[in-house]
């Protein structure tokens, strides 16, 4: 499997972006290369504005900036893009209305050997909060370019969330990316495995794992945490009766509560979920940190035997 | 040349929705809000190119952002009055399911305004950002914005210093209301700025000083002359002395005023100062 980090498919989706939408411009806080930018500012310098190390300004602008019909896309790391300037989304971009694509990279323990400073946990929780932001979380390159491209179609605030390190690519090349609609990657008649980000490939694999155990896992990916596709999530919950959701982010405010709040109200089932439990992360690599935060494919099975076992 | 006279009729009713909003809810800011009657006036009635049948995009027109957004009844009273909505409204000031909220809005459609403000700070950066797309879109018009003073002493307005001069934003005239008071006191009680010309001047900005921010006349020219120092690589600020609370004697050189309201009998005062040129809302 060719492993390719969800950034770059960023980068690829906004290149394509600069090509062919002239309304989009990208502003970018001392990151360009992380963000993977470079291609866009090469192309359309004209388009492309260096903020500086100012995130707060950055979002200011880029609110501005929609006065007069551009669709602008901010790129810095998810911690920078959220809770440095929360107030400025809130404000400026959400009760504004504005058009603005907050795109983040870097986001979770994923982001490796920077530490906890860095790997923000709590994003999908603030961004999901503020009425009118879109938010998304995608699993792979393929999917993080075909979702820079249709946020520029959506009228309204988005919430872009993706990785620093390469990760297998195994979703389409050519896939039409549709905010707000899970996508069945595998079926399964056991349980329901919902999952986003990073931890899809994790749920795959441990899918695998969970068949030489006898039980047959459904894999959902739900790359779009608001607005949730409450109808696919309850209509596979009425065949499995039985959830785990996986992410990489905090229990608190991740995809799991939101699942979690979805069938409370609507189809109350046993829940497992996967996240990480009111803690910070800390240096170490991607898939040490995943280990030992039980982010990955191993803590995906042990959460799938206890909800089966509760079933 | 505008009829002054005609002006300063404005600004007398402009005075007197504001003292009778404010007073309507018992809450609001009607200190910061007199002291700029003048400067909102001069901007809507002459000196900038807008269009009341209001468009969000304002492609071709000039465009104003209110970064201290708690002086909402001065704009309020002007967008009305220069024929965004009807005066009428602005006796929903405050209240439940208005689109004048305590601080200016663009969720509730309320036509003229384009940016939330009253989190402070944050309108240099969202004015900036509206120049560079006017730029982009080859649009000659300018952009103007308007802060409290005691707003500088959030961060994000000197990152927005730092980024309008170096990047040449040079269609954007950003005024502070220099009143030089602020809820708990003097500006210099609280968190002194020192020499604001100087700080202003050393970010690289076209600096001009307006002292007579109370005299309609004088900031005309003053927004005159910052316009004609457009459009040569720097942005502009004018430095814009007023008086909080100006045109209602006891509610000047204190900085009381700034958010509470005036009782009936304090109401009653301050209508007798101000004539009622325009009608009442």
């Amino acid at each position: 499997m060719e492993k390719k980090d969800t950034r770059s498919g960023f980068g690829a989706g906004l290149t394509e972006l600069g090509r062919t939408n002239p309304n989009v411009v990208a502003l970018c806080a001392d990151l360009t290369g992380s963000l993977k930018m470079n291609d866009f500012q090469d192309e359309n310098p004209e388009r492309f504005f260096q903020i500086g190390i100012a995130e707060a300004n950055m979002i200011g602008i880029a609110a501005g900036m929609t006065i007069g019909g551009k669709i602008p896309f901010t790129g810095t790391f998810a911690n920078f893009s959220t809770s440095r300037v929360y107030d400025q989304i809130r404000q400026s971009i959400a009760y504004s209305g504005k058009n603005v694509k907050i795109c983040a990279s870097h986001a979770g323990v994923t982001l490796g050997e920077d530490g906890a400073t860095h790997q923000v946990l709590e994003d999908i929780g603030m961004m999901k909060m503020l009425p009118h932001m879109a938010v998304i979380n995608t699993c792979d390159y393929n999917q993080t370019k075909a979702a820079t491209i249709a946020i520029a179609d959506h009228e309204g605030p988005v919430y872009l969330r993706f990785g620093r390190p390469a990760v297998p690519n195994f979703t389409p090349s050519d896939q039409n990316f549709e905010i707000g609609k899970a996508l069945h990657l595998k079926e399964g008649t056991d349980l329901t495995i919902f999952a986003t980000g990073h931890l899809v490939w994790e749920s795959l694999e441990a899918a695998k794992t969970l068949v030489e155990a006898g039980i047959s896992a459904e894999v959902i990916n739900i790359h779009t945490i608001k607005p949730l596709d409450n109808k696919a999530i309850l209509e596979a919950v009425k065949q499995t009766k039985c959830v785990v959701t996986a992410e990489e982010h905090m229990l608190n405010g991740g995809l799991g509560d939101s699942i979690a709040q979805l069938l409370g109200r609507e189809l109350p089932t046993a829940i497992e979920m996967v996240g990480v439990n009111d803690t910070f992360g800390e240096s170490g690599t991607p898939m040490q940190l995943l280990e030992k935060y039980g982010l990955d494919a191993k803590a995906i099975v042990a959460a799938a035997k206890k909800a089966i076992a509760r079933k | 040349m505008p009829n002054i006279s005609k002006l300063n009729d404005v600004v007398s009713q402009v005075r007197r929705d504001i003292v009778r909003m404010v007073h309507a809810n018992s809450s609001g800011h009607p200190g910061g809000s007199l002291g700029c009657a003048e400067f909102f006036t001069a901007l809507y009635f002459d000196v900038m190119n807008h269009n009341t049948s209001f468009s969000m995009d304002a492609k071709g027109e000039d465009l104003f952002f209110l970064s201290n957004g708690h002086i909402s009844p001065v704009f309020y009273s002007v967008l009305a009055r220069s024929g965004y909505f009807d005066v009428a409204e602005l006796a929903t000031f405050r209240k439940l399911n208005s689109r004048l909220q305590g601080h200016p809005t663009t969720h509730e459609g309320l036509e003229g305004i384009r940016m939330a403000s009253g989190s402070l700070g944050q309108g240099l950066s969202n004015a900036i950002g509206a120049a560079l797309t006017k730029k982009l879109n080859k649009d000659n018009s300018m952009v103007y914005s308007l802060h409290g003073d005691g707003e500088l002493q959030e961060g994000q307005v000197w990152e927005a210093f730092m980024y309008a001069a170096a990047k040449n934003v040079d269609n954007l005239i950003a005024t502070i209301d220099y009143n030089q008071k602020q809820i708990d006191g003097s500006i210099d009680d609280v968190l002194p700025m020192g020499n604001l010309s100087a700080k202003l001047k050393a970010f690289d900005w076209i600096v001009l000083e307006e002292f007579q921010g109370n005299d309609i006349e004088s900031v005309i020219h003053t927004l005159a002359r910052a316009k004609e120092l457009s459009g040569h690589g720097k942005p502009v600020v004018i430095i814009m002395h007023t008086e909080m609370g100006n045109g209602v004697d006891y509610m000047m050189g204190t900085h009381k005023w700034h958010g509470s309201a005036p009782n009936d009998e304090e109401l009653k005062s301050a209508l007798v100062q101000n004539a009622e040129t325009l009608g009442d809302y």
